[in-house]
């Protein structure tokens, strides 16, 4: 009935905007840096191992921030790590997101009054797109967080907002 | 295998008035005080000697007494000054099967205490970990530098009963 009906011969062809093109592919590959700080990295690798099975959202662990497109702050953000994961953070190459995971990385948790060392809130050193509440999370907790970063990545726009 | 009353017989006969005392009216186990600048000279002994052989230290601890005057400096924080720090060695002979524990005392103002590293080498991080959270200082250690906290971080030691947390660390604050 459109634009572009009977036009085709062979019919293994899809039509589609380019924004939602572009959307779909880094939603559906979303590399994840291999790192982990504390208690919530072993949920993290729970929620990579096959019961929970990250992989079939199209997570895959990535040695290096190079060649990764989101960082899982699965932990406790030291002083002293902060540092390294804003370092960490830089090194990736846009677009990157970021998922705070768990009590200590979304606000200092447990340490939140007397962590003479603890960096109250990932937060305050990057940008954070989506943060998962729990102590630690549970995997199924995480995946929704996951979901939830492809909701946003799924309604990004290449068109400039305009006031 | 000796108990810690005949240690501290040997200690007194062999040092004189290093050892300080033995302190055993407590709820924990027996500890031996002594001066913390000849430490080492005990602790060498108590590794070496026949019938005590200590050849394991189980753990170093400092501890912050906070004994000294508690005082208000000009910002209103409660600050210590005088008293003591310590430091507790939980010594262990592996093969006579005794245990003892040691403790010394020096001045808040100038914490030195002699080094055992030397001696256990499981005391190199041991004091490392004293040095950082209580600003203990321990003579003669090779390598006495921060081994927790940020190498630049600011002249002060967490774990004291008066620490005041800086506001801000390289541009990130650190209160809630």
């Amino acid at each position: 009935m459109g634009l572009l009906d009977k036009q085709f011969t062979d019919d293994n062809i899809v039509i589609t905007k380019v924004q939602d093109l572009l959307n779909w592919a880094r939603l559906s590959s979303l590399w994840q840096m291999g790192f982990g700080l504390a208690c919530c990295a072993i949920e993290m690798m729970a929620t990579s191992a096959s019961h929970y099975d990250f992989d079939r959202f199209g997570v895959i662990p990535r040695p290096s921030p190079r060649q990764s497109d989101v960082i899982i702050v699965s932990g406790t953000v030291t002083l002293k790590m902060a540092i390294r994961i804003k370092r960490l953070y830089e090194q990736m190459p846009d677009p990157k997101y970021v998922i705070s995971m768990g009590s200590c990385s979304n606000c200092g948790g447990p340490y939140w009054e007397h962590g003479y060392h603890v960096l109250k809130g990932v937060d305050r050193v990057i940008p954070v797109d989506v943060y998962v509440p729990g102590c630690p999370p549970r995997p199924e907790a995480l995946l929704e967080g996951l979901l939830k970063l492809q909701e946003k990545i799924r309604n990004e726009s290449l068109v400039k907002e305009t006031a | 295998m000796k108990t810690p009353e005949e240690i501290y017989d040997l200690l007194k006969n062999k040092f004189g008035e290093v050892i300080i005392e033995l302190v055993s009216d407590k709820p924990v186990e027996s500890y031996i005080s002594a001066d913390p600048l000849e430490i080492d000279k005990i602790c060498s002994y108590l590794k070496v000697e026949n019938g005590l052989e200590f050849n394991s230290l189980m753990v170093l601890s400092g501890v912050d007494d906070a004994n000294g005057e508690k005082v208000k400096d000009e910002n209103d924080n409660e600050i210590i000054k005088g008293g003591t720090l310590s430091v507790f060695y939980h010594i262990e002979s592996t093969i006579l099967k005794h245990k003892i524990t040691l403790r010394v005392s020096s001045d808040r103002d100038n914490p030195e205490v002699a080094s055992v590293e030397e001696i256990w080498r499981s005391a190199d991080w041991h004091e490392r970990e004293a040095f950082d959270m209580y600003g203990i200082i321990f003579l003669n250690h090779h390598n006495l530098i921060r081994i927790l906290m940020p190498y630049d971080w600011e002249d002060s030691y967490p774990l004291r009963k008066d620490y005041q947390n800086p506001e801000f660390y390289r541009g990130m604050k650190v209160p809630y």
